[in-house]
Protein backbone atom coordinates (compact mmCIF):
# COMPACT_ATOMS: atom_id res chain seq x y z
CA UNK A 1 0.00 0.00 0.00
CA UNK A 2 2.84 2.31 0.82
CA UNK A 3 4.25 1.64 -2.61
CA UNK A 4 1.03 2.75 -4.25
CA UNK A 5 0.98 5.95 -2.24
CA UNK A 6 4.52 6.70 -3.36
CA UNK A 7 3.58 5.93 -6.93
CA UNK A 8 0.57 8.22 -6.76
CA UNK A 9 2.79 10.95 -5.41
CA UNK A 10 5.32 10.40 -8.14
CA UNK A 11 2.56 10.47 -10.71
CA UNK A 12 1.21 13.73 -9.31
CA UNK A 13 4.59 15.41 -9.35
CA UNK A 14 5.08 14.14 -12.86
CA UNK A 15 1.93 15.97 -13.81
CA UNK A 16 3.23 19.18 -12.37
CA UNK A 17 6.35 18.97 -14.47
CA UNK A 18 4.62 17.72 -17.56
CA UNK A 19 3.63 21.19 -18.73
CA UNK A 20 7.12 22.49 -18.45
CA UNK A 21 8.24 19.48 -20.44
CA UNK A 22 5.62 20.13 -23.07
CA UNK A 23 7.03 23.64 -23.57
CA UNK A 24 10.54 22.22 -23.85
CA UNK A 25 9.28 19.66 -26.31
CA UNK A 26 7.68 22.42 -28.35
CA UNK A 27 10.88 24.42 -28.40
CA UNK A 28 12.80 21.38 -29.51
CA UNK A 29 10.35 20.64 -32.31
CA UNK A 30 10.59 24.16 -33.73
CA UNK A 31 12.64 24.34 -36.84
CA UNK A 32 15.62 26.68 -36.71
CA UNK A 33 14.87 29.84 -38.63
CA UNK A 34 16.69 32.73 -40.21
CA UNK A 35 16.26 35.95 -38.31
CA UNK A 36 16.75 39.04 -40.45
CA UNK A 37 17.92 42.33 -38.99
CA UNK A 38 15.26 44.97 -39.50
CA UNK A 39 15.39 48.76 -39.19
CA UNK A 40 19.15 49.04 -39.37
CA UNK A 41 18.38 52.69 -39.98
CA UNK A 42 15.18 54.57 -39.43
CA UNK A 43 14.95 56.10 -42.85
CA UNK A 44 16.43 56.05 -46.31
CA UNK A 45 18.77 58.97 -45.43
CA UNK A 46 21.51 58.83 -42.85
CA UNK A 47 22.22 62.57 -42.74
CA UNK A 48 22.62 63.76 -46.31
CA UNK A 49 23.57 60.45 -47.85
CA UNK A 50 21.74 57.20 -48.37
CA UNK A 51 21.24 54.19 -46.12
CA UNK A 52 20.82 50.51 -46.93
CA UNK A 53 17.11 50.76 -46.18
CA UNK A 54 14.61 50.19 -48.94
CA UNK A 55 10.95 51.00 -48.75
CA UNK A 56 8.70 47.99 -48.36
CA UNK A 57 6.87 46.72 -51.41
CA UNK A 58 4.12 49.09 -52.43
CA UNK A 59 5.24 51.89 -50.12
CA UNK A 60 5.69 55.41 -51.50
CA UNK A 61 7.87 57.82 -49.62
CA UNK A 62 7.59 61.53 -50.11
CA UNK A 63 10.73 63.32 -49.02
CA UNK A 64 11.10 67.02 -48.54
CA UNK A 65 14.63 68.12 -47.74
CA UNK A 66 15.82 71.58 -46.93
CA UNK A 67 19.35 72.95 -46.44
CA UNK A 68 19.77 76.49 -45.31
CA UNK A 69 22.78 78.66 -46.03
CA UNK A 70 25.88 78.62 -43.84
CA UNK A 71 25.36 79.74 -40.27
CA UNK A 72 28.51 81.89 -40.39
CA UNK A 73 27.07 84.16 -43.09
CA UNK A 74 25.79 86.28 -40.24
CA UNK A 75 22.73 88.25 -39.35
CA UNK A 76 22.55 89.83 -42.84
CA UNK A 77 21.57 86.40 -44.20
CA UNK A 78 19.74 85.59 -40.98
CA UNK A 79 22.41 82.98 -40.22
CA UNK A 80 21.77 81.16 -43.46
CA UNK A 81 18.02 80.99 -43.37
CA UNK A 82 17.75 83.35 -46.33
CA UNK A 83 19.42 80.94 -48.74
CA UNK A 84 17.71 77.60 -48.69
CA UNK A 85 18.16 74.71 -51.06
CA UNK A 86 15.32 72.27 -51.43
CA UNK A 87 14.91 68.79 -52.78
CA UNK A 88 11.51 67.27 -53.30
CA UNK A 89 11.51 63.58 -54.10
CA UNK A 90 9.46 60.44 -54.31
CA UNK A 91 10.70 56.90 -53.73
CA UNK A 92 8.65 53.81 -54.43
CA UNK A 93 9.21 50.26 -53.26
CA UNK A 94 8.81 48.11 -56.37
CA UNK A 95 9.65 45.06 -54.27
CA UNK A 96 10.85 44.74 -50.70
CA UNK A 97 14.39 44.99 -52.07
CA UNK A 98 14.13 47.34 -55.05
CA UNK A 99 13.43 51.04 -54.77
CA UNK A 100 13.11 53.65 -57.50
CA UNK A 101 13.11 57.39 -57.02
CA UNK A 102 12.88 60.73 -58.79
CA UNK A 103 13.57 64.12 -57.33
CA UNK A 104 14.45 67.67 -58.02
CA UNK A 105 16.87 69.87 -56.15
CA UNK A 106 16.95 73.63 -56.40
CA UNK A 107 20.76 73.70 -56.39
CA UNK A 108 21.79 73.92 -60.06
CA UNK A 109 18.13 73.07 -60.82
CA UNK A 110 19.04 69.40 -60.72
CA UNK A 111 16.72 66.59 -61.63
CA UNK A 112 17.85 63.22 -60.34
CA UNK A 113 16.70 59.64 -60.46
CA UNK A 114 18.03 56.62 -58.65
CA UNK A 115 17.65 52.93 -58.08
CA UNK A 116 18.61 51.03 -54.99
CA UNK A 117 18.67 47.30 -54.56
CA UNK A 118 19.21 45.33 -51.40
CA UNK A 119 21.65 42.59 -52.37
CA UNK A 120 22.21 40.99 -48.96
CA UNK A 121 20.29 41.07 -45.74
CA UNK A 122 21.99 40.78 -42.36
CA UNK A 123 20.71 37.68 -40.61
CA UNK A 124 21.37 35.14 -37.92
CA UNK A 125 20.14 31.59 -37.51
CA UNK A 126 20.14 29.16 -40.40
CA UNK A 127 21.63 31.79 -42.68
CA UNK A 128 24.33 33.79 -41.00
CA UNK A 129 25.13 37.00 -42.84
CA UNK A 130 27.00 39.73 -40.95
CA UNK A 131 25.96 42.75 -43.04
CA UNK A 132 23.24 44.22 -45.18
CA UNK A 133 24.44 45.40 -48.59
CA UNK A 134 22.52 47.72 -50.85
CA UNK A 135 23.68 48.89 -54.28
CA UNK A 136 22.79 52.44 -55.14
CA UNK A 137 22.96 54.16 -58.52
CA UNK A 138 22.02 57.74 -59.19
CA UNK A 139 21.92 59.87 -62.36
CA UNK A 140 21.58 63.62 -62.00
CA UNK A 141 21.05 66.31 -64.61
CA UNK A 142 21.90 69.95 -63.94
CA UNK A 143 19.39 71.96 -65.90
CA UNK A 144 21.10 75.20 -64.89
CA UNK A 145 22.52 77.23 -66.54
CA UNK A 146 19.94 77.55 -69.30
CA UNK A 147 21.37 77.03 -72.78
CA UNK A 148 21.15 80.74 -73.61
CA UNK A 149 23.03 81.72 -70.43
CA UNK A 150 25.83 79.19 -70.71
CA UNK A 151 29.35 80.44 -71.29
CA UNK A 152 30.03 77.54 -73.70
CA UNK A 153 27.75 75.49 -75.96
CA UNK A 154 26.43 73.21 -73.21
CA UNK A 155 24.89 69.85 -74.14
CA UNK A 156 22.81 67.36 -72.19
CA UNK A 157 25.91 65.21 -71.82
CA UNK A 158 27.73 68.06 -70.08
CA UNK A 159 24.94 68.34 -67.57
CA UNK A 160 24.97 64.74 -66.41
CA UNK A 161 26.64 63.26 -63.33
CA UNK A 162 26.43 59.73 -61.96
CA UNK A 163 26.95 58.20 -58.54
CA UNK A 164 27.46 54.55 -57.69
CA UNK A 165 27.58 53.33 -54.11
CA UNK A 166 27.82 50.12 -52.22
CA UNK A 167 26.17 50.63 -48.87
CA UNK A 168 27.40 48.09 -46.35
CA UNK A 169 25.72 48.22 -42.97
CA UNK A 170 25.62 46.24 -39.79
CA UNK A 171 23.10 46.56 -37.01
CA UNK A 172 25.13 45.77 -33.92
CA UNK A 173 22.17 46.12 -31.59
CA UNK A 174 18.84 47.86 -31.61
CA UNK A 175 20.77 50.84 -30.23
CA UNK A 176 23.64 51.03 -32.68
CA UNK A 177 24.17 50.60 -36.42
CA UNK A 178 27.12 51.42 -38.63
CA UNK A 179 27.53 51.81 -42.37
CA UNK A 180 30.43 51.93 -44.83
CA UNK A 181 29.90 53.61 -48.18
CA UNK A 182 32.47 53.03 -50.93
CA UNK A 183 31.43 55.54 -53.59
CA UNK A 184 32.30 56.62 -57.11
CA UNK A 185 31.04 59.89 -58.54
CA UNK A 186 31.43 60.52 -62.26
CA UNK A 187 30.80 63.97 -63.68
CA UNK A 188 30.78 64.21 -67.44
CA UNK A 189 32.14 67.71 -67.58
CA UNK A 190 34.36 69.22 -64.93
CA UNK A 191 36.77 72.08 -64.46
CA UNK A 192 39.91 70.02 -65.02
CA UNK A 193 42.05 72.47 -63.08
CA UNK A 194 40.34 71.55 -59.81
CA UNK A 195 38.84 68.07 -60.15
CA UNK A 196 38.76 64.87 -62.13
CA UNK A 197 35.79 63.33 -63.87
CA UNK A 198 35.88 60.28 -61.63
CA UNK A 199 36.13 60.72 -57.91
CA UNK A 200 36.41 57.95 -55.38
CA UNK A 201 35.14 58.32 -51.82
CA UNK A 202 34.70 56.20 -48.74
CA UNK A 203 31.96 57.13 -46.34
CA UNK A 204 31.38 56.07 -42.77
CA UNK A 205 28.13 56.56 -40.91
CA UNK A 206 26.48 55.61 -37.63
CA UNK A 207 23.11 55.66 -36.00
CA UNK A 208 22.65 55.62 -32.23
CA UNK A 209 19.20 55.18 -30.83
CA UNK A 210 18.68 57.42 -27.82
CA UNK A 211 15.02 56.88 -27.02
CA UNK A 212 12.27 54.76 -28.54
CA UNK A 213 11.55 57.42 -31.18
CA UNK A 214 14.74 59.48 -31.34
CA UNK A 215 18.15 58.68 -32.79
CA UNK A 216 21.38 60.50 -33.54
CA UNK A 217 23.14 59.94 -36.84
CA UNK A 218 26.51 60.94 -38.19
CA UNK A 219 28.32 60.56 -41.50
CA UNK A 220 31.63 61.47 -43.08
CA UNK A 221 32.85 61.02 -46.62
CA UNK A 222 36.58 60.90 -47.29
CA UNK A 223 37.59 61.80 -50.84
CA UNK A 224 40.65 60.02 -52.23
CA UNK A 225 43.24 61.60 -54.48
CA UNK A 226 41.96 65.17 -54.32
CA UNK A 227 43.85 67.78 -56.37
CA UNK A 228 45.66 70.50 -54.40
CA UNK A 229 43.67 73.14 -56.21
CA UNK A 230 40.34 71.63 -55.20
CA UNK A 231 38.38 74.17 -53.14
CA UNK A 232 35.89 71.71 -51.64
CA UNK A 233 35.81 69.88 -48.32
CA UNK A 234 35.05 66.34 -47.30
CA UNK A 235 31.35 66.11 -46.52
CA UNK A 236 30.43 65.63 -42.88
CA UNK A 237 27.14 65.81 -41.09
CA UNK A 238 25.24 65.16 -37.90
CA UNK A 239 21.56 64.36 -37.70
CA UNK A 240 18.90 63.99 -35.08
CA UNK A 241 15.88 62.00 -36.16
CA UNK A 242 12.41 61.74 -34.71
CA UNK A 243 9.65 59.44 -35.72
CA UNK A 244 5.92 59.76 -35.31
CA UNK A 245 3.54 57.48 -37.15
CA UNK A 246 4.30 57.55 -40.87
CA UNK A 247 6.66 60.52 -40.55
CA UNK A 248 10.37 60.68 -40.03
CA UNK A 249 11.76 64.08 -39.23
CA UNK A 250 15.53 64.60 -39.39
CA UNK A 251 17.27 67.72 -38.21
CA UNK A 252 20.63 68.04 -39.94
CA UNK A 253 23.86 69.96 -39.42
CA UNK A 254 26.45 69.62 -42.18
CA UNK A 255 29.09 71.40 -44.20
CA UNK A 256 27.38 70.70 -47.48
CA UNK A 257 24.33 72.40 -48.86
CA UNK A 258 23.76 70.15 -51.85
CA UNK A 259 21.16 67.45 -51.48
CA UNK A 260 21.83 65.17 -54.41
CA UNK A 261 24.99 63.08 -54.40
CA UNK A 262 27.04 64.97 -56.94
CA UNK A 263 26.77 68.20 -55.01
CA UNK A 264 26.75 66.88 -51.48
CA UNK A 265 29.65 64.47 -51.84
CA UNK A 266 32.05 66.30 -54.13
CA UNK A 267 31.09 69.95 -53.75
CA UNK A 268 30.86 70.51 -50.01
CA UNK A 269 31.77 74.16 -49.55
CA UNK A 270 31.75 74.45 -45.80
CA UNK A 271 34.88 74.82 -43.73
CA UNK A 272 33.66 73.45 -40.43
CA UNK A 273 36.49 75.12 -38.55
CA UNK A 274 35.19 78.50 -39.68
CA UNK A 275 31.63 77.66 -38.75
CA UNK A 276 30.40 77.15 -42.30
CA UNK A 277 27.72 74.77 -41.19
CA UNK A 278 24.33 74.39 -42.78
CA UNK A 279 21.22 73.71 -40.82
CA UNK A 280 18.68 71.56 -42.62
CA UNK A 281 15.97 69.01 -42.32
CA UNK A 282 14.54 65.99 -44.08
CA UNK A 283 10.88 65.25 -43.66
CA UNK A 284 9.47 62.05 -45.02
CA UNK A 285 5.96 60.70 -45.17
CA UNK A 286 5.29 57.14 -46.20
CA UNK A 287 2.10 56.08 -47.92
CA UNK A 288 1.25 52.45 -48.48
CA UNK A 289 -0.12 52.27 -52.01
CA UNK A 290 -0.38 48.51 -52.23
CA UNK A 291 -1.35 46.42 -49.26
CA UNK A 292 1.09 43.68 -48.37
CA UNK A 293 -1.47 41.29 -46.91
CA UNK A 294 -5.12 41.05 -47.80
CA UNK B 1 -0.79 -5.58 -5.70
CA UNK B 2 1.39 -6.31 -8.69
CA UNK B 3 -1.56 -5.91 -11.02
CA UNK B 4 -2.36 -2.51 -9.56
CA UNK B 5 1.21 -1.47 -10.06
CA UNK B 6 1.11 -2.52 -13.69
CA UNK B 7 -2.15 -0.64 -14.22
CA UNK B 8 -0.69 2.47 -12.66
CA UNK B 9 2.45 2.28 -14.74
CA UNK B 10 0.52 1.73 -17.94
CA UNK B 11 -1.79 4.55 -16.99
CA UNK B 12 1.15 6.82 -16.48
CA UNK B 13 2.56 5.83 -19.83
CA UNK B 14 -0.69 6.66 -21.56
CA UNK B 15 -1.02 9.99 -19.84
CA UNK B 16 2.43 11.17 -20.63
CA UNK B 17 3.10 9.70 -24.04
CA UNK B 18 -0.05 8.35 -25.58
CA UNK B 19 -2.12 11.35 -26.47
CA UNK B 20 0.13 14.12 -27.63
CA UNK B 21 -0.71 16.11 -30.70
CA UNK B 22 1.49 18.60 -32.51
CA UNK B 23 0.17 21.47 -34.58
CA UNK B 24 0.31 20.96 -38.29
CA UNK B 25 -1.38 24.19 -39.31
CA UNK B 26 -1.87 27.38 -37.40
CA UNK B 27 -3.36 30.80 -37.82
CA UNK B 28 -2.91 33.50 -35.22
CA UNK B 29 -4.31 36.94 -35.91
CA UNK B 30 -5.08 40.10 -34.05
CA UNK B 31 -7.20 43.08 -34.76
CA UNK B 32 -7.43 46.45 -33.15
CA UNK B 33 -9.96 49.07 -33.96
CA UNK B 34 -8.88 52.66 -33.46
CA UNK B 35 -10.11 56.06 -34.51
CA UNK B 36 -7.55 56.72 -37.20
CA UNK B 37 -6.61 53.32 -38.46
CA UNK B 38 -7.58 49.70 -37.87
CA UNK B 39 -4.62 47.46 -37.38
CA UNK B 40 -4.69 43.78 -38.29
CA UNK B 41 -1.96 41.20 -38.58
CA UNK B 42 -1.65 37.47 -38.92
CA UNK B 43 0.87 34.68 -38.94
CA UNK B 44 0.87 31.02 -39.80
CA UNK B 45 4.18 30.38 -38.06
CA UNK B 46 2.92 29.62 -34.56
CA UNK B 47 3.40 26.12 -33.20
CA UNK B 48 1.73 24.13 -30.45
CA UNK B 49 1.58 20.83 -28.63
CA UNK B 50 -1.68 19.60 -27.14
CA UNK B 51 -2.02 16.60 -24.85
CA UNK B 52 -5.63 15.53 -25.26
CA UNK B 53 -5.51 13.11 -22.33
CA UNK B 54 -4.54 15.73 -19.78
CA UNK B 55 -5.79 18.80 -21.62
CA UNK B 56 -2.38 20.36 -21.36
CA UNK B 57 -1.55 22.77 -24.14
CA UNK B 58 1.41 24.97 -24.98
CA UNK B 59 1.90 27.28 -27.92
CA UNK B 60 4.54 29.69 -29.12
CA UNK B 61 4.15 32.59 -31.56
CA UNK B 62 7.14 34.20 -33.27
CA UNK B 63 6.42 37.95 -33.12
CA UNK B 64 8.55 38.94 -36.10
CA UNK B 65 6.46 36.74 -38.38
CA UNK B 66 3.28 38.76 -38.05
CA UNK B 67 2.36 40.22 -41.42
CA UNK B 68 0.63 43.57 -41.71
CA UNK B 69 -0.98 45.51 -44.52
CA UNK B 70 1.71 48.18 -44.24
CA UNK B 71 5.43 47.52 -43.96
CA UNK B 72 5.74 50.50 -41.63
CA UNK B 73 3.19 48.98 -39.24
CA UNK B 74 5.25 45.83 -39.04
CA UNK B 75 8.37 47.84 -38.34
CA UNK B 76 6.73 49.85 -35.59
CA UNK B 77 5.09 46.79 -34.10
CA UNK B 78 8.42 45.02 -33.77
CA UNK B 79 10.67 47.97 -32.95
CA UNK B 80 8.58 50.26 -30.82
CA UNK B 81 5.90 48.15 -29.22
CA UNK B 82 6.92 44.51 -28.92
CA UNK B 83 10.71 44.83 -28.74
CA UNK B 84 10.80 41.58 -30.69
CA UNK B 85 14.54 41.59 -31.08
CA UNK B 86 14.88 40.95 -27.35
CA UNK B 87 11.56 39.19 -26.83
CA UNK B 88 11.04 37.17 -29.97
CA UNK B 89 8.13 35.01 -28.84
CA UNK B 90 4.80 35.05 -27.11
CA UNK B 91 3.80 31.82 -25.40
CA UNK B 92 0.94 30.14 -23.63
CA UNK B 93 1.18 27.30 -21.15
CA UNK B 94 -2.01 25.90 -19.73
CA UNK B 95 -4.82 23.45 -19.76
CA UNK B 96 -8.04 23.02 -21.69
CA UNK B 97 -10.99 21.62 -19.80
CA UNK B 98 -14.54 20.69 -20.70
CA UNK B 99 -14.15 18.50 -23.78
CA UNK B 100 -14.59 14.80 -24.46
CA UNK B 101 -12.10 12.87 -26.57
CA UNK B 102 -14.82 10.72 -28.07
CA UNK B 103 -17.36 13.44 -28.86
CA UNK B 104 -17.89 14.77 -32.37
CA UNK B 105 -18.37 18.33 -33.55
CA UNK B 106 -16.97 21.49 -32.05
CA UNK B 107 -17.17 21.37 -28.27
CA UNK B 108 -17.17 24.44 -26.11
CA UNK B 109 -14.20 24.35 -23.77
CA UNK B 110 -12.23 26.59 -21.51
CA UNK B 111 -8.51 27.20 -21.34
CA UNK B 112 -6.71 28.43 -18.27
CA UNK B 113 -3.04 29.11 -17.97
CA UNK B 114 -0.22 31.55 -18.36
CA UNK B 115 -0.03 33.84 -21.36
CA UNK B 116 3.30 35.55 -21.90
CA UNK B 117 3.41 38.56 -24.21
CA UNK B 118 6.19 41.14 -24.36
CA UNK B 119 7.94 39.24 -21.58
CA UNK B 120 5.03 39.71 -19.17
CA UNK B 121 3.17 36.65 -17.90
CA UNK B 122 -0.48 36.80 -16.89
CA UNK B 123 -2.96 34.16 -15.82
CA UNK B 124 -5.77 34.00 -18.30
CA UNK B 125 -9.02 32.15 -18.57
CA UNK B 126 -10.50 32.10 -22.07
CA UNK B 127 -13.27 30.25 -23.94
CA UNK B 128 -12.71 28.26 -27.09
CA UNK B 129 -13.67 25.15 -29.00
CA UNK B 130 -12.09 21.73 -29.40
CA UNK B 131 -13.07 19.52 -32.29
CA UNK B 132 -11.99 15.97 -33.08
CA UNK B 133 -12.29 15.08 -36.75
CA UNK B 134 -10.60 12.39 -38.86
CA UNK B 135 -7.67 11.84 -36.55
CA UNK B 136 -6.99 15.55 -36.24
CA UNK B 137 -7.86 17.99 -33.49
CA UNK B 138 -8.84 21.58 -34.12
CA UNK B 139 -8.57 24.10 -31.30
CA UNK B 140 -9.90 27.62 -31.71
CA UNK B 141 -10.12 30.56 -29.39
CA UNK B 142 -10.73 34.28 -29.50
CA UNK B 143 -9.99 36.60 -26.63
CA UNK B 144 -9.16 40.17 -25.76
CA UNK B 145 -5.68 41.27 -24.77
CA UNK B 146 -5.30 44.57 -22.96
CA UNK B 147 -2.05 46.21 -23.95
CA UNK B 148 -1.62 47.72 -20.51
CA UNK B 149 -1.59 44.28 -18.87
CA UNK B 150 1.47 43.34 -20.86
CA UNK B 151 3.20 46.71 -20.53
CA UNK B 152 2.94 47.47 -24.21
CA UNK B 153 3.27 51.21 -24.61
CA UNK B 154 1.04 53.28 -26.79
CA UNK B 155 1.93 56.57 -28.40
CA UNK B 156 0.62 59.24 -26.08
CA UNK B 157 0.51 62.15 -28.44
CA UNK B 158 -0.26 62.75 -32.06
CA UNK B 159 -1.17 59.48 -33.65
CA UNK B 160 -3.65 57.43 -31.75
CA UNK B 161 -3.38 54.55 -34.15
CA UNK B 162 -3.43 51.88 -31.53
CA UNK B 163 -6.42 50.83 -29.50
CA UNK B 164 -6.12 49.99 -25.83
CA UNK B 165 -7.01 46.41 -26.45
CA UNK B 166 -6.70 43.99 -29.32
CA UNK B 167 -8.77 41.00 -30.27
CA UNK B 168 -6.63 37.90 -30.68
CA UNK B 169 -7.74 34.82 -32.57
CA UNK B 170 -5.91 31.55 -32.56
CA UNK B 171 -6.55 28.39 -34.51
CA UNK B 172 -4.47 25.22 -34.45
CA UNK B 173 -4.98 21.99 -36.36
CA UNK B 174 -3.18 19.08 -34.71
CA UNK B 175 -2.05 15.63 -35.72
CA UNK B 176 -0.85 12.92 -33.35
CA UNK B 177 2.90 12.96 -32.72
Amino acid sequence: MKLIRILVLVLCSFHLFAQEDLMKELQKSEKPETDYATSTFKGTRLVNGQTVETKGKGALEFIFAHRFGAINTGIYNFYGLDNAHVRIGLEYGVTDRLGVSIGRSSEDKTIDGFLRYKILRQSTGVENIPVTITAYGNAACKTSPAKADATYPITLTDRMAYTGQLLIARKFSSQFSMQLMPTVVHKNTVDKSIEKNDQVLLGLGTRTRVTRSMSLTAEYYYRFDVMNTNPYYNAAGLGMEFETGGHVFQLVLSNTQGINERALLTEATGNIGKGAIHLGFNVTRTFQLKKQVK
Amino acid sequence: MKQLLVVLLVGMGVVTYGQKYASEKSLVSFYSHATIEDIAAKTTKASSIFNVATGEIVFSIPIKDFDFAKSLMKEHFNEKYMNSEKIPKSTFQGKIAGFQVDATGAQQAKATGKLTIHGITKDIDVPGTVEFANGTVIVKSAFIVKLEDYEIMRPQLLWKNIAEQVEVKIEFTYKPI
